[in-house]
């Protein structure tokens, strides 16, 4: 298979050391992911301070929680209200702030919501499970340059009393993206 | 280039297939060309952008094929555009005779702190930006052959600049090595009806990132 063969000549070469790519991989499946986002959502939603920080300069306050570095490409906080609905997408190909909360799942990666994300993001959302009211505003971010939009889900009800990492336990994947809300465990049949 | 992977706006692709507890990678040669692409990066050396290849494909290739077979394809195609290897050592899956073995830039050490390493584009430029807050612009109707972040849907359409971002380098031109020519990036404001006609929802719509040279004056 021309994969094999691709690797072990760019090892042959010294183009790659494979215990770099062990270390990339490993990166990957076990260090970065959803929860990282979920520990930027629960400092906001408890710190107003740092919520007008992840605002005003996003890349910078995920850094101060370990996330990414201070150099990095824009990230773009925005938050969904009782009134605004943000949905990220990157309708030319896969843009997704990775580097925070790792690699996109595969929907986000298909055809189908690329395309109708931005033409239809009430559809696209019902179809994810998500059924907004008509008064709604849906703005719908498609990611084509450096900034990449991370969204601040709007914090639960009944959750005044939970601590910053039950709160942070609550915030799933699609969530740091607008593709769902964030809910108490027992008003949802199947955490996404 | 107006190639199939530009699909925002279009509607037959099918239900969303969404996937319970899905891994990262969905067999281990996904992640060994994610790491790949990933280390070859860190050479410095690619002197072609990671789309061109991939939007290049024709449109049934580039539907056909899975995302990290994208990847891998985007990956040969730039080491091989860019001399860090060759197409028959790519056919052949060994190097050719005598070639130098060179010592990777990114050890086992550097790697997981490079791997999640997503540098800015953005440039200090002493110009001020021509477009301001609020201002209504006009997305300019563009079709070049090559690589291009203003999707199709957008051109020609007029909309709103929401926020004024910095300078960053251009994409049309740096993933070509033709240039960085920076230039300010604005975040522009379509309405769903601006976008989609009169049957779209009044109050939603699309922001989408534009270099200046992607708009004109309203």
């Amino acid at each position: 298979m021309i994969l094999t063969a691709s690797e072990s000549l760019l090892v042959e070469k010294g183009l790659v050391d494979p215990a770099a790519l062990d270390a990339i991989v490993d990166t990957f499946e076990h260090k970065v992911g959803p929860h990282n986002g979920a520990r930027v959502v629960a400092r906001a939603w408890i710190d107003a301070a740092y919520k007008q920080r992840l605002f005003a300069n996003g890349t910078v306050a995920i850094a101060e929680l370990g996330f990414c570095g201070k150099l990095d490409r824009d990230v773009r906080v925005v938050e969904n209200t009782a009134k605004v609905h943000n949905l990220v997408v990157c309708t030319l190909c896969s843009c997704y702030p990775w580097h925070v909360i790792g690699l996109p799942p595969s929907w986000y990666k298909s055809a189908a919501y690329r395309s109708r994300a931005v033409i239809d993001p009430r559809g696209v959302l019902r179809e994810l499970g998500t059924v907004l009211p008509d008064d709604v505003e849906v703005r719908v971010w498609d990611s084509t340059a450096d900034q990449l939009t991370l969204v601040l889900p709007e914090r639960p009800v009944g959750t005044e009393k939970l601590t910053e990492q039950e709160l942070a336990s609550l915030v799933t994947r699609d969530a740091l993206v607008g593709a769902a809300k964030v809910e108490l465990p027992q008003q949802t049949g199947g955490r996404r | 280039m107006n190639g199939i992977h530009d699909m925002g706006g279009m509607q037959d692709m099918g239900p969303i297939q969404y996937e319970k507890n899905e891994p990262v990678f969905h067999a281990p040669w996904e992640g060994r060309v994610w790491a790949m692409a990933r280390a070859v990066q860190a050479t410095r050396k690619l002197r072609i952008g990671l789309r061109p290849p991939i939007e290049s494909l024709p449109a049934v290739e580039y539907l056909r094929r899975s995302y990290y077979e994208l990847w891998l394809t985007s990956l040969i195609e730039r080491m091989v555009g860019s001399d860090l290897v060759s197409r028959s050592e790519i056919e052949s899956g060994r190097p050719g005779e005598g070639t130098a073995k060179s010592k990777p830039p990114l050890s086992a050490a550097e790697a997981p702190a490079y791997g999640l390493t997503l540098a800015s584009s953005r440039r200090n430029v002493q110009t001020a930006a021509r477009f301001q807050m609020g201002q209504q612009v006009r997305a300019r109707n563009i079709n070049p052959a090559g690589h291009t972040r203003l999707p199709r849907y957008a051109r020609g359409k007029f909309g709103t600049i929401d926020r004024i971002h910095g300078a960053y380098v251009f994409p049309d031109t740096s993933v070509y090595s033709l240039g960085d020519k920076p230039q300010y990036v604005y975040s522009v404001r379509f309405s769903a009806r601006e976008l989609w006609g009169d049957d779209a929802v009044p109050q939603d719509g699309v922001y989408i990132d534009m270099w200046d040279d992607y708009l004109e004056p309203a």
